[in-house]
């Protein structure tokens, strides 16, 4: 089948559906994709941490703009559909009718509002899309900033930790005798409640709304119907949601509590899908994604001619409050012939719960370790008699195999088929597969599989099959920060970003450093997260830099230093040469070498002399070559179209371009280009960090190269025809490198981390990112592209880089 | 017996940092603290002699600017030896060595 599809809605369940679609048939449809929402899919799950500013939405975009324009999908985004007109099979935007043959729903649901007067006021929210979470975080901006939450389910409690996190007060309203009822028992919910109350939650469990108050429009508080009156400036509705199904119902196709489909997820007209939380299958309707990822499969194949069903799978629950781990599966209840293993820590606030029927598990509530969840939730649904290991089975698999405690051991006893992210249904023995076959890092898995790619919340278990399978070659990569955190780099530069953290002080306060104020190894690093992330505001703190970069030379192992001034492009000038000869003689200096970065090395200055040397070279017109830095260091030319017999372009005017571009720009480690004119490569272009080498076409962009410790040739990123293209893909990569890699992370070393598509849709194929990035490259540079040398010429300042007394007279007395 | 020396002010060092103190006998590190606290070392690492006031201070260390290792401020002490320390005081705003008394690590 070919023609005309349309999508209406750009969420979980239709973006999946999209990317099987594609798949299997691409290029057979003329896709039209409408969403009200004006952007295209994200990871709706992941609100939560982009709320508690544990992620930027950034990082939750699944299908980018470039990724709709490659796949030749029209976008209507921000646009809603009014109404479908089945007759003339067309469907009608706000913005003009777009005829269809085949059309899939997928509008999900809608908040369920509860009908208390004062409901229609400001700031009473829902908890449902990016702009609702946008409106909590500036809630949560103002200072003593007050919050309401209506409901103690997943989503409610994941709005309170969020809000809580951005320091606001908040409180949770839940109308039943204990938090998340559907998912825990008592005992699991107590355990909950009490972790939430200790991060300064207020819960008020049994507790019934009854009027929304408010003031000149805007909501003032919430009575309740004992007479209590909570104030808040947001009052955020999570009380259930409802399929959204006015579309469907208007257009008379058949809707029940959602719109309903059949196994082949058709609904009562044959050229009409749908998917998600607006359909009901068999009775059901759905609110986790997991079984939404099944339906998308059916629908690609439906669509496809070819016969998939439907089939409804149980689903594990879990809760994505960082330090509330909880699983849920099962029906729990107890009952008649029922029986129950309870395991209690109180010390560690660990409780598990298995419920038994006829010795096979049918409910399963975890608190506070929830590691065997996978285990326990394959055993019950293989429906395992478990009469045999009854006693120690709560114990999980590592005892089964005789390896309690040890964490690695426990998922190396899991058998491959334990299912490890519940959301996308992968199992352990797809994971381990593709590690074996080189994904070798969280990202990569998640491109592989899509393990972990859905609600994050089995990242743990991912990471630690990385570890039982890599070994310490893992171990190396997830190191934390270094021993004054427990979080990683990456967690940091998140948090320093979504949480507006400005200083380091700020930075060891928001994210509890153990330590007064850091060591050696996480002072640089954050330092230079802080200035990458707020440059016109962050002030450089030189006592947290390594002592090459606070004295702008290199130290030797004599104690004296090396002095190498910018010689742009490699090129220099009879009068530069005549400067640094006098340099030379004038300090005394012990040895002038020719770098391997095209350029002149001074060795042997003493500290004292440094801004006397850097005063008489400045004079001559030469700067800090930061020979010294985590920043630019050479971009090496050849001679180029303007002298070699060969050269297509000119390798040494672009080269001296790209390095006034680039130049003082501090980076997470040392950054080397080359420009060579032709392929013959006399540059050495093709093991930089970012390479070109030109043609008589224009110029081939090669980057994450490497010639140091590791050797390696760079990955082709593009091919421009100007060299205006090449300048802004070089800032743009530059400034991606800057936003994201880890501190002391060669290029070749983040890429290889990230992956090059995606750096390659940043700073290649979505332009509007190109320019963004390239833009706040600029922001930054109009700080940092300096001469550092000149700051410390002035006479008056000399005396700081001398000793501070000298007392070999007095004692010599 | 001690002998103080006024070895300048306070304000001349910058906070975790150090300048240096040059006798007859070698270099003295001063460093200060974010603390407040003033701690005077010999200017030598014990690895292979790496001026240890050009390192980072953190708490009360400072690591080598050369090969990283941590030097206790307090009492000179490394994982591959001991650096000699050397009585310092802040008295209205000046720092105060009693250079004559090192405390050398035979000592301790
Ligand atoms: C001066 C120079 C050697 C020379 O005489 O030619 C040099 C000298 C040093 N290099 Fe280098 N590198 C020099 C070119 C290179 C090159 C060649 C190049 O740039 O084309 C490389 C390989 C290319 C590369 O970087 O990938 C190179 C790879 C390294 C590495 C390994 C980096 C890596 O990622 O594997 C280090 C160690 C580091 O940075 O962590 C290093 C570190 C050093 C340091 C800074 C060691 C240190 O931290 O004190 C050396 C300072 C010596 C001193 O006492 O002043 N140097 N170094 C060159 C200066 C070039 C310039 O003009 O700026
Ligand atoms: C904060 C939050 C956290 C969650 N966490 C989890 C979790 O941890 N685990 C889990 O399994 N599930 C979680 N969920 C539930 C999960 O997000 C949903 O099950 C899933 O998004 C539903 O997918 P869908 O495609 O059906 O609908 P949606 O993802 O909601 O997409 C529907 C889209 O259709 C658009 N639309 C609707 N009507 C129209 C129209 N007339 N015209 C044009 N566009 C329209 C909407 O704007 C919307 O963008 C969470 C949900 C939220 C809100
Ligand atoms: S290769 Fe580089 S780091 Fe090694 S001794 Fe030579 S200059 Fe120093
Ligand atoms: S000289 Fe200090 S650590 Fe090597």
């Amino acid at each position: 089948m070919t023609g005309k599809l349309v999508v209406i809605g750009a969420g979980m369940a239709s973006g999946r559906a999209l990317e099987h679609i594609l798949e299997t048939r691409a290029g057979d449809w003329e896709i039209t994709l409408f969403n009200a929402e004006p952007r295209g899919n994200y990871n709706r799950l992941m609100l939560s941490p982009v709320l508690s500013g544990e992620r930027t939405y950034e990082e939750i975009v699944t299908h980018g703009d470039a990724w709709y324009r490659r796949n030749g999908i029209t976008c209507r985004f921000g646009e809603r559909v009014t109404a479908i007109d089945r007759e003339r099979r067309i469907v009608v935007g706000e913005r003009g009718e777009v005829p269809y043959d085949k059309l899939i729903l997928g509008t999900g649901s809608d908040p369920f509002i509860p009908p208390l007067a004062g409901n229609d006021l400001d700031g009473v929210i829902s908890y449902r899309d990016l702009e609702d979470t946008n409106r909590m975080i500036r809630a949560a901006a103002s200072p003593e900033a007050r919050a309401v939450v209506i409901g103690g389910g997943l989503l409610g409690l994941e709005a309170a930790a969020g809000m809580r996190m951005r320091g606001m007060e908040v409180t949770v309203v839940h109308i039943m005798g204990h938090l998340m009822e559907r998912q825990l028992d008592e005992s699991a919910a107590y355990l909950l409640q009490k972790a939430l109350s200790e991060r300064g939650i207020r819960i008020l469990c049994s507790a019934r709304s009854e009027e929304i108050l408010g003031s000149d429009g805007r909501v003032r508080a919430l009575r309740l119907d004992d007479g209590t009156e909570l104030a808040c400036d947001l009052l955020v509705m999570a009380a259930g949601i409802r399929p959204n199904t006015s579309l469907a119902s208007a257009a008379g196709l058949e809707v029940n509590r959602g719109v309903v489909v059949d196994d082949h997820m058709v609904t009562s007209d044959p050229d009409i899908l749908a998917l998600g939380e607006c359909v009901e299958h068999d009775g059901a309707v759905f609110g986790l994604v997991a079984p939404l990822y099944d339906q998308a499969h059916v629908v690609a194949a439906t669509l496809a001619d070819e016969s998939r069903r439907f089939v409804r799978k149980d689903v594990a629950a879990k809760l994505k409050v960082t330090g509330c781990d909880l699983y849920s599966a099962g029906d729990f209840a107890a009952g008649e012939g029922r029986e129950e293993i309870v395991f209690r820590d109180p010390g560690r606030g660990v409780y598990k719960r298995l419920v038994l029927s006829d010795s096979r598990i049918i409910g399963i509530v975890l608190y506070g370790d929830t590691a065997d969840g996978p285990w326990f939730h394959r055993l019950m649904k293989d429906r395992a008699d478990i009469s045999g290991v009854r006693e120690t089975v709560i114990f999980g698999p590592a005892h089964q195999a005789g390896m309690a405690g040890d964490p690695l051991a426990a998922i190396a006893a899991l058998p491959p088929e334990a299912e490890i992210c519940g959301c996308n249904g992968v199992c352990k023995g797809d994971v381990v597969s593709a590690i074996k076959s080189g994904a070798g890092t969280i990202p990569l898995i998640r491109t592989a599989t899509k393990a972990s790619a859905s609600c994050g919340s089995c990242t743990g278990l991912v990471e630690k099959l990385l570890k039982s399978s890599l070994g310490d070659v893992y171990a190396a990569e997830k190191e934390t920060m270094c021993a004054c955190t427990p979080l990683t780099h990456e967690d940091v530069r998140r948090l320093i970003v979504s949480r507006g953290l400005k200083s380091m002080p700020a930075v060891m306060q928001e994210c509890g450093w153990k330590t007064s104020c850091g060591c050696s190894s996480c002072r640089p690093a954050l330092n230079f997260y802080l200035l990458a992330a707020w440059p016109l505001e962050y002030q450089d703190d030189p006592q947290s830099r390594f002592v090459n970069e606070r004295n702008h030379a290199n130290i030797q192992k004599d104690g004296t230093y090396s002095v190498v001034p910018r010689m742009w492009g490699g090129i220099t000038t009879p009068a530069e040469l005549r400067a640094i000869a006098d340099a030379a003689e004038t300090y005394g200096v012990s040895m002038v070498k020719v770098t391997g970065g095209q350029r002149i090395d001074l060795l042997g200055v003493e500290k004292a002399d440094l801004p006397r040397i850097w005063a008489d070279l400045n004079a001559a017109g030469l700067v800090s070559g930061h020979a010294y830095s985590k920043g630019l260091r050479t971009v090496k030319t050849c001679v180029g179209s303007e002298f070699c017999r060969f050269g297509t372009q000119d390798s040494t005017g672009l080269g001296i371009k790209l390095e006034k571009l680039l130049w003082g720009s501090w980076t997470p480690h040392k950054v080397k280009l080359a420009v060579s004119g032709c392929p013959r490569n006399c540059a050495e272009a093709t093991c930089k960090d970012i390479g070109i080498i030109c043609v008589d076409s224009g110029y081939e962009i090669g980057v994450a190269g490497a010639a140091g410790m590791e050797l390696k040739e760079t990955e082709p990123l593009a091919k421009v025809a100007t060299e205006a293209e090449a300048l802004e893909i070089a800032a743009a990569f530059v400034q991606l490198y800057r936003e994201n890699a880890r501190y002391l992370y060669r290029p070749y070393k983040w890429v290889g981390k990230v992956g090059l598509d995606w750096v390659r849709t940043k700073v290649v194929e979505d332009t509007a990112s190109r320019k963004a990035l390239a833009e706040r490259f600029e922001i930054s540079q109009s700080v940092y592209r300096k001469d550092p040398w000149a700051e410390h010429t002035a006479e008056e300042t000399r005396e700081r880089w001398d000793v501070m007394t000298d007392l070999t007279q007095e004692t010599e007395a | 017996m001690s002998a103080w020396t006024d070895v300048g002010k306070l304000g001349d060092i910058p906070v975790r940092g150090a300048r240096i103190v040059r006798t007859a006998q070698g270099c003295i590190a001063v460093f200060r603290t974010l603390e407040g606290q003033v701690f005077a070392l010999d200017d030598r690492c014990p690895h292979k002699g790496g001026p240890l006031s050009e390192g980072i201070v953190h708490g009360q260390s400072v690591s080598c600017p050369l090969h990283n290792l941590a030097v206790d401020l307090a009492s000179g002490a490394t994982a591959d030896g001991t650096v000699p320390t050397y009585p310092a005081k802040i008295d209205g705003g000046r720092v105060f060595l009693d250079v004559g008394r090192s405390v050398a690590p035979a000592e301790r």
